[in-house]
């Protein structure tokens, strides 16, 4: 975070807003997108939703590279939250939901018929707005709990386990106690325990959904350290209400709005871009604060 | 302005009082009187049933637990010449018929919550919910008659068959070969009284299971059967427990739809198939009618054993609700 700021000052005489939250995007190593990334990414086209009669999400397409991290906002409501469930499929479990479009993981249609949702949630893996780790579990069991859910069997199980602890930066604060429970970490090591289980399963895609919303600024900032780590390897695609951490994270930014009617996506952009030239007026209202 | 403190006393904790306004007083003291006459009730039935069966019970000392001889006789004035008075036959089969009741019942039960909770639909959901809740309303009389005229040929059935493979084990052991009105059937009866219970208390512990954990495990690819072992059975089980010992208090009170079924014989029986038996409240409804006052105090002592023994039963609830109740939680 530090970095960020400072060369938020540096620029500050030369530039005027919104372009200080375009630097905090340029300030962070820029990547080419795929590198070691599994898979080909993730294309949604078309996608509605509804709860019951309400139509809350008109069509939305947006791509996503595999080894990107694409960061989704808009104000409260505008089914941002909707979207990427519709993605790994859990949207359906609220009753009386209903989607149409495809979403095409590799190219294949997670929705087409006789498709095993349990392996679709396998690839695209999810984080949630409030940590939840399995009290009854221990640190240990938490991280491999995907595994014994999806009955899968794995041979070194230690080495996944140190490993996937590492890859969400929790390893060196939990490695005397693995067997303590999930419940006697602070709220941020518990989110991060949330990670590292999601990423036992070795997923593709990760969803986060306002990872860092119930969490304090340097839990934050492992976390966002965590998902710059992960973006080698995968695709993920956040929820976010802080357009600083929009900044600080993602490769591509989409924004989403909602003006009475079904949430809409309004932009999609390299997420430099959409802080400095925002193409649509109600974008750059948006992220220079002047609403929502 | 930098002058050096001076050493402060650490002052002892200030005691904290409020004066609570005069409808607050007269609402608590409606609280109060409330929550107190349960306590009260409860007290008062333990030293009625304590008061007229302490002579029993000093007269015949343990023996009234562990003897099954209930014979009492009077010469031509109505004077007692000789007692005995002894539960153990009663207490055994009290036991006996709770335990196969709640054996069945429990599992029964349990799943029947999982499927309301988890695989109906909707309106199936409700219509299940307004059957088992009609059926713990159902009076117990009805039972034991169905249970006497509908249930008794069919489960004979079974008791033969689990005699028949199972016979090796002592529980299920059959000698003489008499296989109505058994504990078994009384338990079959038992447990279909109970289950309404298990499975409404299962039903609200299960459709409390947290929904972000429920959504956490979906997310990590769990069938529905995965998550519930994961998330849904942890979180449920100790009230699951709770309900459970629910259950068995009242099967171990259960009166009338035991003794329509079951043939009461004062003889210690622990074979459940086997038909001989009896619990102690349908001891005290058979002999209650024609008892002698002298008599109706042994009734009483058995009351009153009858009662320490569901205490105890919910104490032990008590106590494994709370060490399992944690950890799911």
């Amino acid at each position: 975070m530090n970095e960020s700021h400072e060369s938020e000052k540096e620029n500050m005489e030369t530039t005027t807003r919104p372009s200080s939250l375009a630097d905090v995007a340029n300030a962070k190593e820029q990547k080419v997108p795929g590198t070691r990334a599994m898979g080909t990414g993730l294309e949604t086209r078309g996608i509605h939703a509804w709860f019951g009669n309400n139509h809350v999400l008109s069509d939305v397409n947006l791509d996503f590279a595999a080894g990107t991290v694409t960061a989704l906002i808009g104000p409260s409501g505008c089914g941002k939250s909707t979207f990427i469930r519709t993605i790994n499929r859990m949207h359906e479990f609220i009753p009386g939901a209903a989607m149409a479009g495809e979403v095409l993981l590799d190219g294949k249609d997670v929705y087409a018929p006789g498709t095993d949702v349990t392996k679709i949630r396998l690839q695209i893996g999810m984080v949630f707005q409030k940590p939840n780790p399995f009290p009854s579990m221990t640190i240990g069991e938490n991280v491999l709990s995907g595994l014994k859910l999806s009955q899968q069997k794995v041979s070194n199980k230690d080495e996944l386990l140190e490993e996937c602890l590492e890859r969400a930066g929790l390893w060196n604060e939990v490695k005397d106690r693995l067997g303590a429970h999930g419940g006697s970490l602070s709220g941020g090591q518990q989110q991060r325990l949330c990670i590292a289980r999601a990423l036992a399963v070795r997923p593709q895609v990760l969803l986060m959904d306002e990872p860092c919303s119930a969490l304090d600024p340097g839990s934050t900032l492992r976390i966002e350290e965590t998902i710059r780590h992960l973006s080698d390897t995968m695709t993920i695609i956040i929820v976010t209400h802080n357009m600083q951490q929009a900044a600080r994270v993602s490769d591509y930014t989409a924004f989403f709005l909602s003006d009475g009617g079904p949430g809409q996506m309004i932009e999609a952009s390299p997420t430099s871009e959409i802080f400095s030239r925002p193409r649509d007026k109600r974008t750059e209202n948006y992220v220079t604060g002047r609403f929502g | 302005m930098s002058t050096i403190a001076p050493e402060r006393p650490i002052p002892a904790p200030r005691e904290l009082t409020t004066e609570p306004r005069f409808s607050d007083k007269v609402f608590r003291a409606v609280v109060t009187a409330g929550g107190l006459s349960s306590l009260i009730i409860l007290g008062l039935i333990a030293i009625f049933l304590g008061y007229r069966g302490f002579e029993i019970l000093r007269s015949e000392g343990l023996n009234f637990l562990t003897s099954s001889d209930w014979s009492i006789s009077t010469d031509d004035a109505g004077n007692v010449t000789e007692s005995h008075f002894g539960i153990a036959a009663m207490l055994v089969g009290t036991i006996l018929c709770s335990i196969v009741a709640v054996a069945i019942a429990l599992p029964v039960s349990v799943f029947s919550a999982l499927f309301m909770n988890f695989y109906a639909p909707g309106w199936l959901k409700k219509i299940l919910i307004a059957i088992i809740d009609m059926m713990a309303a159902f009076p117990s009389i009805l039972y034991g008659i169905w249970g006497f005229l509908v249930l008794m040929p069919s489960v004979e059935y079974w008791a033969k068959l689990l005699n028949h493979y199972f016979g090796w084990l002592p529980f299920f052991k059959l000698h003489p070969y008499v296989v109505t009105r058994s504990p078994f059937v009384a338990g079959v009866v038992l447990a279909i009284m109970i289950i309404p219970i298990i499975t409404s208390v299962s039903r609200e512990i299960f459709s409390q299971a947290p929904l972000d954990r429920i959504q956490a495990a979906y997310a990590l690819g769990a069938t529905r059967w995965a998550m519930i072992k994961a998330v849904v059975i942890p979180h449920g089980k100790s009230g699951v427990i709770g309900g459970a010992m629910l259950g068995l208090g009242r099967a171990m009170g259960e009166t009338v739809a035991v003794y329509t079924v079951l043939n009461i014989v004062f003889q210690i029986n622990w074979q459940v198939l086997l038909g001989a038996g009896g619990n102690v409240a349908s001891l005290i409804i058979l002999k209650f009618g024609e008892a002698s006052p002298y008599e109706i105090k042994a009734l009483m002592a058995a009351g009153l054993v009858l009662f320490l023994l569901t205490l105890i039963v919910n104490a032990i609830a008590e106590l494994i609700v709370r060490t399992t109740g944690k950890s799911g939680r």
